[in-house]
């Protein structure tokens, strides 16, 4: 018995300390992105037609991500709008060599020069999504084309509302037709209050398992992001997603490489095959979230493309915003949050 | 050599993977970041937690780690009484079939139940089918404070059982047979001999049950969809969105000796002979 | 009475087992979701072509099986230590233990992270290792020391009066007393380095996720199923293993 726990243990040991090494170091390159946010066997294709060998880690959230970073190298990192802001007023991203990603060509124009790199000198699009309302068209009747219908009464006891503080608190801004980034205080407090009079009428504030709640019929609607609605719409026909008319909130995921980046090269080279338009297609199709190459636009099923929750009319989107977290902002949307959740 | 020695390493040990990250939870408790990034020392945040909001936060999961607790003992004791029982066969084998639940994910777990317990879930439907309820009808278990008591239980039970198990698998017998021909009956030897024999045992049931319950988020998030906010998912929230390390370093220093003053409070006939605070 | 008490045991297995069986049956269900469709095969099919989570489960493994034994036999030592201090020392350096155990995972976290990097230990299994058995070895103390005051120090002495060293003694006398202790202690470190997310997701390094990390992340998403499939296979090892030895142990003691 107790060689074989001694046997155990040195093999153990052995593994621990040759694994992972032997590759040379200018051919690997390290990629942090949100979790199942990229198509499946995409890293391998890659890996194989470039030579590179790809070290893949994936986070829960951007704010998990900024943590992480500031004590771990990585090459190339997919974060969000506001995430991308700050990372680029703290300096912690470099400028990119757009000569070696001659794949940003296809970009999208409504997507280059965004607020967060409005030279775009930083950042390279990777996919984009918006909030909206996925509910089941067998329970909830009329027709859904704004957020009011999250506050009816009708449906009390069958609404779910996002467990994410900007993004709720945001839609109820919208719904009184305020900016999603106010600061003004009458604003919020008016929009606290709606919120605290949903309380009564919504199940529960979650983000994973509204698209299993509103599939299994213990919700009929929720807020969701477009991705996770599109996912929920293929496993069941009945549901459907639909972006309020005054629009929403957008955001753009974007690629950037991190100041201390061990393989710049490599990294241009992963973002310019990310804008491969085949490649741009597939991690869209198997997403479900917005592609933002045009040329990958084309090559998605018309059942896709043509969805008007998953691609909505350009004036929606002008009447859209995205969500911005200078100065102390998050804060303060946070103790507004735990007000309305954490107080009774 | 004598055997306080051994304790050195571990005290080396403590002092840089404890003590290190305390001072920095307690560093940051008590700074707030200054306009030009420096640290400042202030209490702005001791202050700001001592409001009817965050105490109310402290107050309700103080209240339901304590509920889960006293039924983690209601349940576990018994439990662990007969586990150590003599004629008990094959301990060993129960010991870990009480563990190996606990090796599977706690959130796969926790999913688990809402599959069960949800208002479209297994035991509603199951219900319905035999005619208990209507076909519109169900009964509402999840959401609520009762929910997340429930899911501190489940998760916590095993942490209760095993160290009162561990104590009184290897009570001497002698002592309660002693009694027993002493003309002691059961419920007296049991009152007198095994409980206090196994107060150890329950102490340190306590302190394991009592204390990631009250720091759990992720029980209360799933099984109540976010309705009951502990001090966990307020602390979570304080380092994720809010990026308030501060804030949420104070929250946790709050905790930690709020947790430390409860401990010592908590009855202990032991206490004064074993010295310790908690154990 | 004995049938009573057997019966009431049956139910706590059958409360702590219910969610799991849920789980297995689950990883049988074709759809993603959690609304059964069809009966399939195909989680457990892509369970073995899924690189990141076979890799992840290796180092699940690995790692709670190196922190659990070290935590286990650093913890009963050092138990062993604290039990003979004085008592202003030992209140002293119990409340310390019960540091770790009292700080929020996402603290201890970040702080361990800061730490590492501050030592300049590239983050990876090793650092992952270490952190867990920061939070195991207090778990690991604080189910022996139990056994220790209930241990009979007289027999320790008889054995050092019979002219053993302290260590021999120690290692003769006390551990076969206090063993059940160590072994709860070793299960629950187990179980603990088994279950963690958050402090592992923050000492980790690029490429190395364990089981509960890749969980955790998915769940914004949906966890797959595949998951689901592991956790029912690994279950299934278990059991299996638990009765094997079981049997063998059975046999062992009829033939003596």
């Amino acid at each position: 018995m107790k060689k074989i726990v001694s046997l155990l243990l040195a093999v153990l040991l052995c593994s621990l300390m040759f694994s992972g090494c032997g590759t040379d170091p200018s051919k690997v390159i390290r990629v942090y992105n949100a979790s199942e946010y990229i198509g499946e066997g995409v890293i391998e294709q890659f890996e194989k037609e470039t030579g590179y060998k790809v070290i893949y880690s994936e986070f829960a959230s951007n704010e998990d991500m900024y943590t992480k970073i500031k004590t771990t190298s990585y090459d190339v990192l997919i974060p969000s709008d506001y995430m991308i802001d700050k990372l680029v007023r703290e300096e912690l991203v470099q400028p990119l060599d757009f000569n070696n990603i001659p794949n940003y060509q296809f970009v999208n124009e409504t997507f280059k020069s965004p607020y967060y790199d409005p030279d775009n000198k930083y950042s390279v699009p990777y996919m984009w999504s918006t909030v909206g309302i996925l509910y089941d068209s067998t329970k909830v009747k009329e027709e859904v084309t704004d957020m009011s219908v999250m506050w009816n009464k009708d449906y009390s006891g069958k609404i779910f509302m996002l467990d994410s503080v900007r993004d709720s608190i945001g839609m109820t801004l919208k719904k009184l037709g305020y900016s999603v980034n106010t600061t003004n205080d009458d604003e919020l407090n008016e929009a606290k209050k709606e919120l605290l009079t949903q309380r009564e009428l919504i199940l529960g504030y979650v983000t994973d398992e509204v698209k299993d709640k509103i599939i299994s019929g213990e919700g009929s609607l929720g807020l969701v992001y477009s991705g996770e609605a599109g996912k929920a719409m293929a496993e069941k026909d009945t549901l459907k997603y639909a972006i309020p008319e005054n629009g929403t909130i957008y955001c753009v995921d974007a690629m950037v490489i991190p100041a201390n980046s061990q393989n710049k090269t490599g990294a241009e080279a992963f973002i310019n095959y990310m804008h491969k338009p085949e490649i741009a297609a597939q991690n869209a199709l198997e997403t479900f979230y917005g592609i933002t190459n045009v040329r990958g636009l084309e090559l998605l099923p018309d059942a896709i493309k043509n969805n008007k929750g998953l691609y909505p009319d350009a004036t929606i989107l002008e009447k859209s915003e995205m969500l911005k977290s200078e100065g102390n902002i998050n804060q303060k949307y946070l103790e507004i949050w735990n007000q309305i959740t954490a107080a009774n | 050599m004598n055997r306080r020695w051994y304790s050195a390493p571990y005290l080396v040990w403590s002092l840089i993977f404890i003590v290190v990250p305390m001072l920095m939870v307690a560093f940051y408790g008590l700074t707030v970041v200054g306009e030009d990034g420096s640290f400042i020392f202030s209490l702005e945040n001791i202050k700001r937690f001592f409001t009817p909001l965050y105490l109310g936060v402290l107050g309700r999961s103080a209240l339901y780690a304590a509920i889960s607790t006293v039924i983690c003992i209601i349940l576990g004791y018994p439990a662990a009484l007969i586990l150590s029982s003599k004629d008990l066969k094959h301990k060993s084998v129960m010991m870990f079939l009480i563990v190996i639940p606990m090796w599977m994910n706690l959130l796969l777990r926790t999913y688990s139940w809402l599959s069960l317990l949800e208002n479209e879930g297994l035991i509603n439907q199951f219900l319905r089918f035999i005619g208990i309820l209507g076909s519109e009808e169900y009964i509402q278990f999840l959401y609520g404070e009762g929910a997340v008591i429930f899911g501190m239980v489940y998760n916590f039970l095993p942490f209760m059982i095993l160290p009162i198990y561990s104590v009184m698998s290897k009570m001497d017998y002698s002592i309660i047979n002693a009694a027993e021909d002493l003309g002691a009956n059961k419920f007296n030897v049991f009152r007198k001999v095994i409980f206090p024999l196994s107060i150890p045992g329950i102490s340190s049931g306590i302190t394991m049950v009592f204390i990631p319950a009250i720091t759990t988020f992720a029980i209360s998030s799933i099984l109540s969809g976010n309705n009951v906010n502990l001090l966990g998912n307020v602390i979570e929230k304080q380092f994720g969105i809010g990026g308030d390390w501060n804030f949420g370093s104070t929250m946790s220093l709050v905790l930690m000796i709020f947790i430390l003053i409860s401990m010592f409070v908590m009855p202990d006939s032991e206490k004064e002979s074993q010295g310790g605070l908690i154990i | 009475m004995k049938k009573l008490q057997k019966l009431y045991l049956y139910l706590i297995l059958v409360f702590l087992y219910a969610p799991i069986i849920i789980m297995i049956i689950y990883s049988f269900n074709e759809s993603k979701y959690r609304v059964w469709t069809k009966f399939s095969f195909k989680w457990y099919i892509e369970l073995f072509q899924d690189g990141q989570i076979m890799s992840a489960l290796s180092n699940t493994l690995l790692v709670a099986v190196i922190a659990s034994v070290l935590s286990t036999i650093f913890g009963t030592i050092a138990a062993i230590g604290i039990n003979s201090l004085k008592k202003w020392r030992k209140s002293a350096v119990m409340n310390i233990t019960m540091l770790p155990v009292l700080n929020p995972d996402i603290v201890t976290g970040i702080a361990l992270m800061l730490l590492f990097f501050m030592a300049k230990l590239p983050t990876g299994r090793l650092t992952l290792i270490l952190a867990h058995m920061s939070f195991c070895i207090p778990y690991v103390i604080l189910s022996v020391l139990p056994k220790l005051k209930q241990a009979d120090n007289r027999t320790y002495e008889a054995a050092l009066d019979l002219g053993a060293t302290p260590a021999l003694a120690t290692w003769k006398v006390t551990l076969p007393e206090i063993m059940p202790g160590v072994i709860t202690g070793f299960l629950m470190a187990f179980t603990l380095s088994i279950d963690d997310f958050i402090i592992s997701y923050f000492t980790t390094g690029p490429g190395v996720e364990n089981l509960s990390i890749l969980i955790y992340n998915a769940a914004k998403k949906g966890v797959s199923p595949s998951i689901n499939a592991l956790s029912a296979l690994l279950f299934a090892v278990i059991m299996l293993l638990l009765i094997v030895i079981n049997v063998r142990t059975h046999r062992a003691s009829e033939k003596a």
